[in-house]
């Protein structure tokens, strides 16, 4: 384990971007997300959580797919290359690699239909995860089996009074402890952390929404068609306004769109973000087989605790982050729709 | 690795109107201006595009005996579709496929009686393996063959010339013969075949129940023919049909056309029935 006081990080961060660029959790706007570091930018590492997710780090808002001509009846297409400029992100909480573990499954798991995009940002991003010590409100990582104290990532790292200490996870993560290690001291013994740890797994099991984990179990018990067919979504469903944010915000919502954009010198195909929850995302010529809000609310849940788990190994897709249940125009969210459906009142 | 979302360029080298809304479209490979433009499985679906216009997943209509070219019957029904019908013989089409799975024709079909009920433009999906198993290579493989095609008018009959030159009378390569029943909705002059909706003249036909089915068409004819069959005794176990969803990616990435837990792109379209008991009713 490598260390370094927090008067010094500038020096970590310096040596982190020689490596490629750097990403961190950055005030900006209004708002904090993970973006690129430079000298005296506002760096949010006690903020939990970033508005933001790592997620757009590695499948972007928007995104390129090819570049097409059309000339009279000829059509050429010029694809966008694969990323592959080597990164670092600095900060990720334990739920957002969790995240980017449940985008790994949709974006990489058929060998024969590789997400060519998403695998060459992975394939080239370094993960230096950040324990968490106080979990917010709105936490609740642990109903999924995220430990928060002990994140996955190419390196993890914890914060402990003024001091930063560095542990390497991966290959990767040993190649980037060599390139810091000249910044660092080296630190024996891992008592100051495992203090910190077990009082970070405290906060966290005494956190108001520490009781989501029964309720989570409570769902495992219903089949899918009965929680399909829950008469609970219409109340649930009635308030959302169908704005999307949820979706935006959260680290494992993968819904995207591919449109065309007419340059005036050809045509950008391109993919962004598009959410479950509007309207028009399932509409066909013949008509709407999710006609209303109940349909597509049921959808995001459904799929996050039921149909995500059945298609990959009883793993949900949702890690406990918290960002739906802060931003939410009207205070509607995946707790509870889980304490509801689950069927554990005031769980 | 090649990036999935990325499309090919097909050649169209033929166009055939079939009725008012669907025309059928002969694709080859732009480069060599030859050859389909990738290999697939009866019931498989492509992207196609034109780019600036839109992208949309069809059926590909062809059978996989047929080496030479690919065949899409589409219905005007919208911004790409319009478009698809106003171009001309030598445009090229942006293509990428084959997505999905595809009708069971070399694991449950194989040696059974076949039974094929098509409703308007869901004949294009059946086309492929129609023609599949008629082949001469493949005839042997089947027992016999019915076919049951019904739409608005006689008219609105996709790809008539076929189903009466070649499907019932057998034609070069495919030589042997399918017993094709024909009905439209409403009485016709000039027309002697039967008259009424699919579900009431699958029922009227009263086939034998160790037929497996395939079957395609609009959602509602499927729920009817589905409840025909069951009344006549069928096992919902031996009868496969389509479904058709709104569609971005086509690989079971963009999150667009699940029916619960599975993407109609990915893992169908073609399902059994009988799975869709475990389905939620959401199509
Ligand atoms: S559903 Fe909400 S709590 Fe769960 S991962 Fe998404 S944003 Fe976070
Ligand atoms: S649940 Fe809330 S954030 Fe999500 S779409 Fe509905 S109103 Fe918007
Ligand atoms: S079309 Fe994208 S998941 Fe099926």
């Amino acid at each position: 384990m490598l260390k370094i006081l927090m008067s010094d990080i500038g020096r970590l961060f310096e040596r982190l971007s020689s490596v490629g660029t750097l990403y961190l959790p950055i005030e900006g706007g209004g708002q904090t997300a993970f973006a690129p570091w430079r000298a005296g930018a506002d760096v949010q590492l006690d903020r939990v959580n970033t508005d933001l997710s790592v997620k757009g780090l590695f499948f972007p808002q928007t995104e390129d797919i090819a570049f097409f001509k059309r000339e009279g009846k000829k059509i050429s297409v010029l694809p966008s290359s694969d990323p592959d400029e080597p990164f670092a992100v600095f900060g990720v909480r334990a739920c957002d690699v969790r995240g980017l573990e449940v985008l790994d499954k949709v974006f990489l798991d058929d060998p024969a239909h590789m997400d060519t995009f998403y695998k060459g940002r992975r394939e080239n991003g370094a993960l230096i995860a950040l324990a968490c010590s106080s979990p917010a409100e709105t936490c609740f990582c642990g109903a999924f089996g995220v430990d928060l104290a002990e994140p996955s990532g190419d390196v993890a790292a914890w914060i402990v009074d003024n001091t930063l200490y560095w542990e390497a996870k991966t290959q990767r993560g040993e190649r980037l402890t060599e390139a810091v290690r000249p910044v660092m001291a080296e630190q024996s013994g891992t008592s100051a952390v495992d203090a910190s740890k077990k009082a970070a797994r405290d906060a966290l099991a005494a956190a108001p929404l520490a009781s989501l984990k029964d309720s989570l179990s409570a769902w495992g018990a219903n089949d899918m068609l009965t929680l399909f067919s829950s008469p609970l979504w219409a109340n649930l469903s009635m308030s959302c306004v169908g704005c999307g944010t949820c979706t935006y915000v959260c680290p494992t919502c993968q819904c995207y769109d591919v449109q065309d954009f007419d340059t005036g010198h050809g045509v950008t195909r391109f993919r962004c973000w598009d959410s479950c929850m509007y309207s028009d995302f399932t509409l066909m010529a013949s008509g709407n087989p999710r006609k209303t809000q109940l349909e597509r609310f049921r959808q995001r849940f459904m799929h996050k605790l039921v149909y995500f788990p059945e298609k990959y190994g009883g793993m949900f897709s949702c890690t406990g982050c918290g960002r739906c249940l802060s931003k939410c125009p009207v205070s509607m969210n995946i707790a509870k729709v889980i304490k509801a459906v689950g069927g554990v009142e005031n769980g | 690795m090649a990036n999935p979302l990325v499309p090919d360029i097909g050649l169209v080298t033929a166009i055939r109107r079939d009725t008012p809304d669907v025309k059928t479209f002969r694709v080859v490979r732009a480069d060599t201006g030859a050859g389909v433009c990738f290999p697939h499985m009866p019931g498989q679906c492509a992207m196609l595009s034109i780019p600036g216009v839109g992208e949309a997943m069809f059926s590909i209509t062809s059978s996989p005996t047929n080496t030479e070219y690919m065949e899409f019957s589409i219905k005007k029904c919208g911004c790409l579709t319009e478009w698809l019908h106003e171009m001309e013989e030598g445009q090229e089409v942006a293509i990428r496929g084959p997505y999905g799975n595809h009708f069971p024709v070399e694991a449950d079909m194989l040696g059974k009686d076949l039974l094929f009920i098509a409703g308007g433009i869901g004949l294009a999906p059946l086309r492929s393996v129609i023609n599949y198993v008629r082949h001469d290579d493949n005839r042997a493989k089947y027992g016999s063959i019915d076919i049951v095609y019904g739409a608005r008018s006689k008219d609105d009959l996709v790809d008539i010339d076929e189903i009466k030159n070649e499907w019932s009378s057998g034609s070069g390569s495919s030589s042997g013969t399918a017993t094709v029943h024909l009905t439209i909705d409403r009485a016709q002059e000039g027309w002697d075949g039967d008259v009424g909706f699919v579900p009431d003249y699958v029922k009227k036909l009263n086939f034998d129940t160790s037929k497996t089915v395939l079957m395609c068409g609009p959602p509602i004819m499927i729920k009817f023919v589905l409840a025909a069959l069951n009344g006549l005794g069928f096992d919902k176990s031996r009868i496969y049909t389509t479904f058709e969803m709104r569609m971005k990616c086509g690989i079971g990435k963009c999150g667009r056309c699940n029916i619960g837990s599975r993407y109609v792109c990915k893992d169908g379209p073609v399902f059994r029935c009988d799975e869709m008991d475990s389905m939620p009713d959401e199509y």
